[in-house]
């Protein structure tokens, strides 16, 4: 197997403890493709900004632990529930486990709570690491749970009732009543999101195998799911070629060995979609749980850092207000367009840089590159201080515009998405024919999140040949996408419909392509080494 | 039938009641099942000899099944113990109170355990991160996720 010998390759640059994982991962991985689990068609030939990724549904990654605890089982000889225990105890770290276990069995059973401590009498809270349980609270302890006397009646320690129905114990032998039990079960799943679940018992650590929880929980069938998903999040937490979806509710794991590895990070932006929808992008990489694509995850995870630690001083930015640069008139932007129009002196102006519009339209536009010559003639700290937060505010200042209008574009279509429906009613045109403007929002909107991305990249490009050949690329496709974000934003009326559905057309399918080649250059750029940056970035000399 | 939290505090009242309370801790007041006030002193040695705090209990109906929302009371008669785990503002920073909760652990044995906390210090100072909790903080303790200073508590 080939992919085993490139995986401990890039395992050497790792200093992470769970490098026997590596082997086993890769075990499993081929038990899945052997199994015609890949559900997701191999794309024929990925783009150079693409990455190569597989998506799997909870019963999937179910089977591949299932594979796990079979294997312990058999090695072992225990139940496979008592495997599975073992295997959580220790993350799923297959060696080490097997390695413990045949060293002292009895001594890992216990630590993992499946037997009891043997010179340990039952009820005794020597596990806690805590100073406290002095001889006191022990008494205390013991006044409220009175030792269960063999004629008298029992009375659960926990909610009282000296005539519980039915009681329940683990093999600690510390007995409560089934309505505690289920409602501890229940409280650790539901709000601790719990997937190692001990004995009630004050210092007890024996665990409840799984055959209890279900048990306990009775015909709770939502929370028993609850518990298996919280099952799989753990198996997929401790596999390093793995990560869960992290949209709210989803259920899929993504299963991306290339982007596992930190050291192949600095030449690829693993961004991973899951099999539950087409909207769950999110980094393989880092946590950012969007497409942060050009940028790479050290550089996006930077940019992020400075904005969090500056967002006071670039607050006012992010307002929906502003000047008109002439008659001084408040200007609200209630569109995804850039191209403001006063509404009482008619001067048009650039949003973004608050300049003529009439120097953006045509071949002249450099409103996304920063003038370094300010900066270069401040002589003075507090000049310096102040020509550095301005080149911050100018990336920042586009970041946060084309994050703004990607939203108002969205809301923006809502409006004419009724018009349109109108339209509808009242002309000629067919559902179909009035789909175009949503194409265009969601082309639009995708791009505005690379051009966003591309100031955090060019605030930490170091000047030169290279940057300005970006940030070239960065102005064809603002240019473009603020074309086609001012004709969706055109009055519509069934006389012209046609006409504007062609040129809308056009201008989105330019607008792609326009974002392929960032997208394309600079992937390219990152697997050639030529981006430098002007501060030191992990991973880079 | 009455809630579990209710008559798992009668209970407990019952035994305050019956038994009393163990040295250096009093009952305040406990006019209801949702909130009670305790008294805590260190006895003996310790850097806390002569002060007198005050605890707030605050019990969900899922009592003791969740645990207790605990805080030092801070007020014009009393002040949070200076200790590397209590924060200006009474929240205590302890497992006991979060993930190290266990439904049969009681009030008198919470108290019990801060006592012997306080008993134990070595140095009187607050928590490093003060003065950033405090400015942000919950009104109630158990809506923080507490990252515990050390195993000890
Ligand atoms: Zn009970
Ligand atoms: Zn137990
Ligand atoms: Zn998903
Ligand atoms: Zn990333």
């Amino acid at each position: 197997m080939s992919s085993d010998y490139e995986y401990s390759d890039n395992e050497l640059y790792d200093e992470d403890e769970d490098e026997m994982m590596a082997d086993e991962d890769d075990e499993s991985a081929s038990d899945m493709e052997l199994d015609g689990f890949n559900d997701v068609p191999v794309k024929s030939k990925l783009k150079s900004y693409e990455v190569e990724h597989i998506s799997l549904s909870q019963p999937q990654v179910e089977k591949l632990m299932k594979t796990d605890v079979d294997h312990i089982s058999g090695i072992f000889g225990v139940d496979a529930e008592i495997a599975s225990l073992l295997l959580r105890h220790f993350n799923w770290n297959k060696e080490k486990l097997i390695e413990k276990y045949m060293d002292n069995a009895a001594v890992v059973t216990t630590a993992a709570g499946i037997t009891v401590p043997e010179k340990e009498s039952s009820g005794s809270s020597s596990h806690r690491s805590s100073s406290s349980p002095s001889q006191s609270q022990t008494k205390i302890l013991e006044r409220i749970t009175p030792p269960p006397a063999p004629n008298e009646p029992f009375v659960c320690p926990i909610c009282c009732d000296d005539a519980p129905t039915a009681t329940f114990n683990l093999i600690c032998e510390h007995k409560f009543c089934t309505n505690c039990w289920n409602a501890y079960i229940e409280s650790k799943i539901r709000t601790e999101a719990e997937h190692w679940i001990t004995c009630m018992a004050d210092g007890c650590s024996v665990v409840c195998p799984d055959s209890f929880i279900r048990t306990a929980l009775k015909d709770d069938t939502s929370t028993w799911n609850r518990y298996q998903e919280l099952l799989v999040r753990q198996f997929v937490s401790c596999n390093r070629n793995l990560k869960y979806c992290p949209y709210p509710s989803c259920t899929y794991t993504v299963s991306c060995p290339s982007g596992a590895s930190k050291s192949a990070l600095t030449t690829i932006i693993p961004i991973v979609t899951c099999g539950a929808s087409a909207s769950h992008k999110f980094c393989f990489g880092c946590n950012i749980d969007a497409d942060h694509r050009p940028c790479i995850c050290a550089v996006a995870k930077m940019w992020l850092q400075k904005c969090q630690d500056d967002s006071e001083t670039a607050n006012w930015i992010k307002s929906n207000t502003k000047e008109c640069g002439k008659c001084q008139s408040t200007i609200e932007k209630n569109g995804g367009c850039n191209h403001m129009t006063c509404k009482k002196c008619k001067y048009e102006f650039c949003w973004v840089c608050m300049g003529p519009w009439s120097e953006h339209g045509t071949a002249w536009y450099s409103c996304n590159r920063y003038d370094e010559k300010a900066s270069v003639d401040a002589r003075d700290a507090q000049s310096q201080s102040r020509a550095s937060l301005e080149r911050y505010l100018h990336y920042y200042n586009r970041w946060a515009n084309h994050e703004q209008s990607a939203k108002l574009s969205v809301e923006q279509h809502a409006k004419t998405e009724r018009k349109m429906e109108e339209m509808q009613i009242t002309s000629q045109l067919t559902w179909i024919e009035v789909q175009f403007m949503k194409k265009a929002v969601d082309e639009v909107f995708k791009c505005r999140m690379t051009l966003k991305w591309t100031y955090a990249m060019a605030y930490y490009l170091e000047k030169g040949n290279e940057k300005e050949l970006f940030e070239d690329n960065q102005r064809d496709l603002e240019r473009a996408v603020e074309e086609l974000s001012e004709l969706i934003e055109s009055p519509i009326d069934p006389e012209t419909i046609s006409v504007l559905r062609q040129k809308v057309t056009d201008k989105a399918v330019y607008v792609q392509k326009r974002n392929e080649i960032v997208l394309e250059d600079t992937a390219n750029g990152f697997q050639d080494g030529r981006w430098k940056w002007n501060v030191p970035v992990e991973g880079f000399d | 039938m009455a809630a579990v939290s209710t008559r798992r505090l009668q209970k407990e009242l019952a035994d305050i009641k019956n038994h009393g309370t163990p040295t250096g801790i009093t009952l305040l007041k406990a006019d209801d099942f949702e909130t009670w006030y305790l008294t805590l002193e260190v006895l003996g040695e310790s850097l806390y000899k002569g002060e007198v705090f005050a605890l707030k209990f605050r019990f969900e109906p899922g009592y003791p099944i969740s645990s207790p929302a605990v805080q030092f009371v801070v007020d014009d008669k009393f002040r949070a113990p200076l200790h590397p785990h209590v924060y200006s503002n009474g929240h205590i920073c302890a497992s006991i109170l979060g993930t190290e909760w266990s439904p049969v652990l009681s009030v008198i044995s919470v108290c019990i355990t801060l006592q012997s906390m306080l008993a134990s210090c070595k140095d009187k100072k607050r928590p490093p991160d003060n003065d950033r909790y405090v400015a942000h903080a919950p009104e109630n303790p158990k809506k923080t996720q507490f990252v515990y200073h050390d195993d000890e508590v």
